[in-house]
C-alpha cells in the first residue's frame, strides 16, 4: 500500500492490498502469450501449426518419392488401384504415385500458396487501411468505397475470376486470393484505429505537440494491430481452403498428377467407388490445417480480447 | 421502415453502377484486349481487327461503356462465347436451381443452427455444448467440396439411400413451367416428380448449408451468452418475470440481432459454394455453368454472374436490415 | 425469528465467493445487518466493497460465477438461502423490488415500456391483460414520468436517462413490494435529475411504506436519506449506526477518511492558491489564458447518404480568464459543452468564432506556425477523464512519462531518466512502478502517471477535463490534494472541467457555470456557493447530496 498515500493526503494509511503481483511489468503481448499458453485450444492449434510447417520444410526428407514420381505405374488397372502397402504406406494414387509423398509435398504447395496470399492481402490490406485511417477525409472516403465495391461480391467468386483472368497457375491462385483479402484487412485496420483515435491517450498525445505522423506510427498504429494479427491467423484457415477450391476448379495450372491437395481432390473425385482413401487423405490434410490455423487465431483472439485483460 | 429500404435501394445504384466500371475495365485489361479473348491467342491481326470493329472495341472507352451500360439496361448481357445463347437465357435456366438449392441450404442452416446455438447456450459447459462447438469448428473448416465428397459417398455411394448426382433421376419425365423442379412437381401435381426433385436436393443443400450452419450457430450461442448476462435480463429476473417470458421475450429477442446480421453475410457465402457444390453433384445450376465459362474465358457470362450476384448479395443485405428492424426498434427510427 | 415483530429483512454473517483463474475470492466476508419494515438502510462503500454484491446475494442474483459461501439471509423470516429457486422467484418482484443502477442498459431495448411493466404485473399475479396495461400507465405516472399513457408506448432508447430510471422505479414498486433495493439509483445521472429522482422515490416510498435498501458510494447522500447507514469495506462491513451520528463521530478509521474525503461534505478549498507576485503594474491582471467570445458550431451528418447536415452549437460565445497561478473551474451537466471549451483551450478544436489567447497570444494560429505550436504543446498539458484510456496500454509507465520529454528532445538519457524518477516522486508514485504497464495499475495510479506525464515538460497550465470524476472518493480525495500541493509548488494555472459542484469548492478559485454552451454565471467559487444569483447554480447547489446535513464542527 505504498501506492494509494501521498504526503498531503488523508493521513492514515489503510491495510495493504494482497502482496506484489507476480505478473508486473508484463506487456499486452506478454499477458496475451501468457494467456494462450494456458488455453488448451492454443496449445492444439499451435502443434497442428508446427507440424504442418515441418512437414512442409522437410518434405525433401521425409517422403520416400519426388511429388510428380509414379513409382507404381505398373500396378494401376482401370478398376484396380492398389491400397497400403510397405513399399506404400497410404497406398497409390490413379496415376501410381505414392499418396503419402504427394501429401508431403501437398503441403509444402498448400501451405506456400495459403501464407503468400495471406502476406498479400496482409500487406494491400494495411497500406490501404493506414492511407485510409491516417488521412482520412477523401482519401479515407475513396479508399472504403472502394473496398466496399469489391465486398460486394462474395470473395470466393471474386477470387476465380481474378485467377481465371491472369491465368491458371499457382501465382495466379496466390494473387486471386491476397486480392479479395485486401479489403477486409484495409476496412478491419481501418476501423480499429478509428476507435483508437478517439481515445484519450491519442488526444494526449497530439497535445505533447507530437506530429500527426508520429501520433499515428508509435500509438495509434501499434495499438490497432492485435485485431488484424488476428484476422490473419484466421485467415490462413481461409486462405488454405480457398487455394484448394480454386485448385479443385482447376486454377491452380499444373498437371492432374500435381502434388496440391485441392488438385487431388478434383483427381480423386472420380475413384469414390474404387478408392474413396484417395479423397479422404488430402481432405482432411486441408481441414485439419484450417483447424489448426482456426484454432490459434481463436485462441489468440481471446487473449488479446480487452474484455478478458485484467484491468 | 419504408425509407430505410428506399435508401437502402438507392445505395444499391451506385455500387452496381460502380461494379459495372470495374468489370467494364477488367475484361478491357486483359492481355491483348477482349477480342484475343474471343478469338484466342493465334488469331491473325485482321481478325483481330473484324472483331474490334464488329463489337466496338475500337472505340473510344467512355463510349464503350455507355453501349455496353444502355445494353445492360436493356437486359442484353451479351452472348456467351462458348455456346453462342443469350446469356440471360442461360441464367433464366439455370438460375432456379441455384436458388432452389441454396434456399435449401440456407433452410438447413438456419433450421438447425439456430436451435443447436440456443441449446447449447443454455446448457453451457455441459456435454451438448461442447459437441456443438466442436461441431461448428469442424464446420468452418472443412472444405464445402470435400464435405460434399463425404456425403455423397456415404449417403449415395455406400449407403444408397439418396441419388448422388443431377436434380432430377433421368427416368422422370416431367413439365418444368418454372424451372423450380420441386416447385414445377407441385404446380403439375406431379407428386413423384417434386418428391425425386426433392431428394436430389437433399444432398447438395445439406453439403452446401453446414459451414453456414456452423456459423450460425455458433454466433447464436454467442449472442445468447452474452444476452444471458446483459443487464436488462438481470433487471427482468429480478421484477419476477416468468422464465418462459424470460427466455421469449428477453432472451430469444435480443440474442437474435446478431444472428440476422450473420444470415444475411452467409447468403454470399452460400452462392460461393454453390459454384464447388453443384460441381460434385453435377447439379446442372449457375455454379456448375460458372465453372465452365471460367475455363472457356467466357466473358459475357463472368460479368453477367458477378453483376447478378452481386444484386442477389445486396438485395439478401436488405432482407436482413428490415428483418432487424422488425425485431429492433432502434433501427426503425433511423 | 417472529415474522411479524423481526427484521423485515436479517442479513448474518454473510460470505460470498467468486470463482477465478487464481481459486475462489470472497467479496464479501461475514456480513450483518438489518432492515426493518418502513425503514431506509443505506450500505456505503467505494467500488470493490461488496456493498452490490451483498444486494445481490439478498435476490439471488449473484453473478454465475459467485455463491453465497456462508451465513443467513432472513426476509419476513423466510430463510432466502433455504427457499430454493422457486422460493426466490417467489418472492422476486412481489415482495422485493430492484432499481437498478444504469438506466441506459436495464431495460429490455426490444420491448416498448409500458408493456415491460405490465408484464411485471401479470407474472407476478397482479393483474393481466388490459387492466395491467392500464395500471402501468398510472405506475408510469405515480414514478413522474410526464406524459405516461403516451410514454408508454415508446421504447427505452426514445427516452431519455432520467425517464428511463423513472420507468425502472415504477417496475421496482409495480407489485407493492415490502423492501426496495436500489443499486445505485442515480449515479448515472445528472445530478440536478439525480435530486428529483431521489425526492421523487423518497416520497413514493414513505407513501408506501415500503423499506428501502440504499447502495450507492456517497456518503452524503447516504446520510440525507437513509435512517440508518451501513459502512463496507472491502468485503466487510465496518461500522453501522444511525446516519447522523454515524458522520458526526465516525468510530471506524475508514468511515473518518471517507466523512473526509467526501467531496459533498467539504466545505472550503483545499490549499488556498498563493496570489500570483504581480509581475506588471498592478492595475493589469497577468491572466495566462484569456477565453473571448468562443463559439463552436460543429455539423452533424444529416441522416442518409443525401440527407441534410444540421448544425449544433455546442459553446455559444464563452468568454472568461484565467488569472496565473490559479484554479479557474467550468461546471457543467453532460452536453454543456464543457469539455468541448477545454479541447480548445488545448488546441485540439479550432473555435469557429472568438479567440483563445495563452500568455496574450493566439492560440489557434500557433497551428500554422510549427516552433510555435511545439512552443505552446510544451506549455499547456491535458490529464483526461478515464483512467483507462489515457495512457497507451503499451507504453510502460517510464515510457509514458519520459515520452514528453523525448518529443521535445529535452536531456540525455540519463538527465530524463532523472527527470522521470523526480517526477514519480512528485506525484507519490514508487519507482518500482515504472516497469509496469497501463493494466497493471489501479485507477488513482493511472491518474498519477497521467499527472506525471503532464509536468514532464514543465507546463505553466494544466487543463484537467473531469481528471478525477472516474475515481472512488477516497482516491479522488488523494488526487485532489496532490493537484493543489504541485500548484502550490510549481505555481501552476488550472483549467478544471467538471461536472461535480462539490468537487469545485475543493480545487477551485474561481468558477464559470456552463449550460447549453453559455456560460451563465461566474465569479469566485466562495460567492456563488453562497449567493448564486442564477436559478440554475442554485439548482446545481441543491444537488449536491449533503449539503442540508448540519454536521457541527468538522474535522479532517
Amino acid at each position: 500500500m505504498t501506492t494509494e498515500t501521498h504526503a498531503l493526503g488523508p493521513h492514515d494509511p489503510l491495510p495493504a492490498r494482497p502482496g506484489p503481483d507476480p505478473e508486473a511489468g508484463a506487456s499486452i503481448w506478454r499477458l496475451a502469450a501468457r494467456r494462450l499458453r494456458r488455453n488448451p485450444g492454443a496449445l492444439v492449434g499451435a502443434t497442428i501449426i508446427v507440424l504442418f510447417v515441418l512437414v512442409a520444410l522437410l518434405a525433401p526428407v521425409l517422403a520416400p518419392y519426388d511429388g510428380q514420381a509414379l513409382p507404381g505405374r505398373a500396378q494401376i488397372r482401370p478398376t484396380y488401384i492398389p491400397g497400403p502397402s510397405a513399399d506404400h504406406l497410404l497406398g497409390l494414387d490413379r496415376f501410381g504415385g505414392d499418396l503419402l509423398s504427394k501429401l508431403i509435398w501437398g503441403a509444402r504447395a498448400s501451405l506456400t500458396i495459403g501464407v503468400l496470399s495471406t502476406l498479400l492481402g496482409l500487406a494491400g490490406g494495411l497500406l490501404l487501411g493506414v492511407l485510409a485511417g491516417a488521412f482520412g477525409g477523401w482519401v479515407d472516403m475513396a479508399t472504403m468505397r472502394l473496398v466496399d465495391l469489391v465486398l460486394s461480391v462474395p470473395s470466393l467468386l471474386l477470387a476465380v475470376s481474378i485467377a481465371a483472368v491472369i491465368g491458371q497457375s499457382p501465382r495466379a491462385v496466390v494473387i486471386a486470393i491476397g486480392a479479395v483479402q485486401v479489403p477486409v484487412f484495409a476496412r478491419l485496420l481501418r476501423g480499429t484505429m478509428l476507435a483508437q483515435r478517439g481515445q484519450e491517450y491519442v488526444l494526449a498525445a497530439r497535445s505533447l505537440g507530437l506530429t500527426r505522423r508520429t501520433v499515428t506510427m508509435s500509438h495509434v498504429l501499434p495499438n490497432s494491430l492485435g485485431p488484424v494479427i488476428v484476422q490473419a491467423t484466421l485467415m490462413l484457415a481461409t486462405a488454405v481452403i480457398e487455394a484448394a477450391a480454386l485448385s479443385f476448379l482447376g486454377l491452380g495450372g499444373g498437371s492432374p498428377t500435381t502434388a496440391e491437395w485441392g488438385r487431388m481432390l478434383t483427381v480423386a473425385q472420380n475413384e469414390l467407388e474404387v478408392a474413396p482413401r484417395l479423397a479422404l487423405w488430402p481432405g482432411a490434410c486441408i481441414a485439419v490445417t484450417a483447424l489448426g490455423f482456426t484454432l490459434f487465431g481463436e485462441a489468440l483472439r481471446e487473449a488479446l480480447d480487452p474484455k478478458t485483460r485484467t484491468r | 421502415m419504408l425509407r430505410l429500404v428506399l435508401q437502402r435501394l438507392a445505395l444499391l445504384v451506385p455500387t452496381l453502377l460502380g461494379l459495372s466500371v470495374l468489370l467494364f475495365l477488367w475484361v478491357r485489361a486483359l492481355p491483348g484486349g477482349p477480342a484475343t479473348a474471343l478469338l484466342g491467342e493465334r488469331a491473325t491481326p485482321a481478325e483481330v481487327a473484324r472483331v474490334n470493329a464488329l463489337y466496338g472495341f475500337d472505340r473510344p472507352l467512355p463510349e464503350q461503356y455507355l453501349t455496353w451500360l444502355g445494353q445492360l439496361l436493356q437486359g442484353n448481357f451479351g452472348v456467351s462465347t462458348r455456346t453462342g445463347t443469350p446469356v440471360l437465357q442461360e441464367f433464366w435456366l439455370r438460375f432456379p436451381a441455384t436458388i432452389e438449392l441454396t434456399l435449401m441450404a440456407l433452410l438447413f442452416a438456419v433450421g438447425v443452427g439456430i436451435p443447436l446455438g440456443y441449446l447449447a447456450a443454455r446448457h453451457q459447459g455441459r456435454a451438448l455444448d461442447h459437441v456443438t462447438v466442436g461441431v461448428s469448428l469442424l464446420g468452418v473448416t472443412i472444405p464445402v467440396f470435400f464435405l460434399a465428397f463425404l456425403l455423397k459417398w456415404v449417403f449415395a455411394v455406400q449407403l444408397g439411400l439418396l441419388p448422388s448426382a443431377g436434380r432430377l433421376s433421368s427416368s422422370m419425365i416431367a413439365t418444368h413451367p418454372t424451372n423450380f423442379y420441386v416447385l414445377d412437381g407441385l404446380l403439375t401435381r406431379e407428386w413423384d416428380a417434386a418428391w425425386d426433385a426433392l431428394q436430389h436436393l437433399v444432398l447438395p443443400a445439406v453439403a452446401l448449408g453446414s459451414i453456414p450452419l456452423a456459423i450460425i450457430a455458433r454466433i447464436t450461442r454467442a449472442s445468447v451468452i452474452e444476452v444471458q448476462n446483459a443487464d436488462y435480463v438481470r433487471t427482468a429476473r429480478a421484477k419476477g418475470l416468468r422464465p418462459s417470458r424470460l427466455r421469449r421475450r428477453v432472451v430469444l429477442r435480443n440474442a437474435m440481432l446478431p444472428v440476422a446480421t450473420t444470415i444475411g453475410l452467409q447468403v454470399g457465402l452460400l452462392l460461393s459454394g454453390a459454384v464447388l457444390t453443384e460441381t460434385v453433384f453435377a447439379f446442372n445450376g449457375i455454379g456448375s455453368f460458372l465453372a465452365t465459362a471460367i475455363f472457356s474465358l467466357d466473358y459475357a457470362v463472368l460479368q453477367g454472374f458477378i453483376l447478378f450476384i452481386a444484386v442477389i448479395y445486396a438485395l439478401a443485405n436488405l432482407a436482413v436490415d428490415v428483418s432487424y428492424g422488425l425485431i429492433d426498434p432502434r433501427m426503425r427510427a433511423r | 425469528m417472529d415474522a411479524v415483530d423481526g427484521p423485515l429483512l436479517s442479513i448474518r454473517d454473510l460470505d460470498v465467493g467468486f470463482r477465478t483463474d487464481q481459486g475462489t475470492a470472497l467479496a464479501v466476508r461475514g456480513a450483518s445487518f438489518e432492515v426493518h419494515a418502513g425503514e431506509t438502510v443505506a450500505v456505503v462503500g467505494e467500488s470493490g466493497s461488496g456493498k452490490s454484491t451483498t444486494a445481490a446475494a439478498v435476490v439471488g442474483l449473484l453473478a454465475p460465477n459467485g455463491s453465497v459461501t456462508g451465513g443467513q439471509i432472513h426476509f419476513q423470516g423466510i430463510d432466502l438461502l433455504r427457499a430454493g429457486r422457486a422460493g426466490i422467484a417467489r418472492v422476486r418482484g412481489k415482495e422485493i423490488g430492484l432499481v437498478p443502477q444504469d438506466p441506459m442498459s436495464n431495460l429490455n431495448p426490444v420491448v416498448r415500456v409500458g408493456r415491460q411493466i405490465a408484464e411485471t404485473l401479470e407474472d407476478n399475479g397482479v393483474v393481466r391483460g388490459p387492466a395491467a396495461r392500464r395500471r402501468a400507465v398510472e405506475l408510469l405516472d405515480e414514478a413522474g414520468l410526464p406524459d405516461a399513457a403516451a410514454r408508454a408506448h415508446q421504447y427505452p432508447h426514445e427516452l431519455s436517462g432520467g425517464m428511463r430510471q423513472r420507468v425502472l422505479i415504477a417496475m421496482g414498486l409495480a407489485c407493492r413490494p415490502r423492501l426496495l433495493i436500489a443499486d445505485e439509483p442515480t449515479s448515472a445521472l445528472d445530478v440536478t435529475v439525480q435530486r428529483t429522482i431521489l425526492d421523487h422515490l423518497d416520497t413514493l416510498t414513505a407513501d408506501l411504506g415500503t423499506a428501502v435498501l440504499l447502495i450507492t458510494h456517497d456518503l452524503g447522500l447516504a446520510a440525507e436519506r437513509a435512517d440508518r447507514v451501513v459502512v463496507m469495506y472491502r468485503g466487510e462491513v465496518v461500522e453501522q449506526g444511525p446516519a447522523l451520528d454515524l458522520l458526526r463521530s465516525p468510530r471506524h478509521e475508514y468511515t473518518r477518511r471517507l466523512s473526509a474525503a467526501a467531496p459533498s461534505l467539504a466545505s472550503a478549498r483545499l490549499t488556498p492558491a498563493r496570489p500570483s507576485p504581480p509581475r506588471d503594474a498592478p492595475d493589469t491582471p497577468d491572466n495566462i489564458v484569456e477565453v473571448d467570445g468562443v463559439t463552436k458550431v460543429f455539423r452533424l451528418r444529416g441522416p442518409g447518404l443525401l440527407g441534410r447536415g444540421r448544425d449544433l452549437t455546442a459553446v455559444d460565445d464563452v468568454s472568461f480568464t484565467i488569472p496565473r497561478g490559479t484554479t479557474v473551474a467550468l461546471v457543467g451537466e453532460s452536453g454543456s459543452g464543457k469539455s468541448t471549451v477545454a479541447r480548445m483551450v488545448l488546441d485540439l478544436l479550432t473555435p469557429t468564432a472568438g479567440e483563445i489567447r495563452f500568455n496574450g497570444r493566439a492560440v489557434s494560429g500557433a497551428r500554422r506556425d510549427r516552433a510555435a505550436e511545439v512552443r505552446f504543446r510544451k506549455q499547456v498539458q491535458p490529464v483526461f477523464q478515464d483512467p483507462y484510456s489515457s495512457l497507451d496500454p503499451l507504453y510502460s509507465v517510464h515510457r509514458t512519462i519520459e515520452e514528453p520529454l523525448r518529443a521535445h528532445r529535452l536531456g540525455s538519457p540519463d538527465r530524463r531518466r532523472e527527470r522521470v524518477e523526480e517526477l514519480m516522486d512528485a506525484v507519490a508514485l514508487p519507482l518500482d512502478l515504472l516497469r509496469r504497464y497501463p493494466g497493471e495499475l489501479s485507477g488513482g495510479q493511472r491518474q498519477r502517471v497521467a499527472i506525471a506525464r503532464a509536468l514532464a515538460v514543465d507546463p505553466d497550465l494544466v487543463v484537467c477535463d473531469e481528471a478525477v470524476s472516474a475515481l472512488d472518493v477516497i482516491v479522488q480525495s488523494q488526487i485532489l490534494h496532490l493537484l493543489a500541493d504541485l500548484q502550490q509548488r510549481w505555481g501552476l494555472s488550472y483549467l478544471f472541467i467538471t461536472h461535480d459542484l462539490a468537487v469545485v469548492r475543493q480545487i477551485a478559485d474561481e468558477v464559470c457555470v456552463v449550460q447549453g454552451g453559455r456560460v451563465v454565471e461566474s465569479g469566485p467559487v466562495d460567492q456563488v456557493f453562497e449567493a448564486p444569483r442564477e436559478g440554475y447554480t442554485r439548482a446545481l447547489l441543491d444537488a449536491i447530496p449533503g449539503r442540508s446535513l448540519d454536521l457541527g464542527a468538522r474535522s479532517g
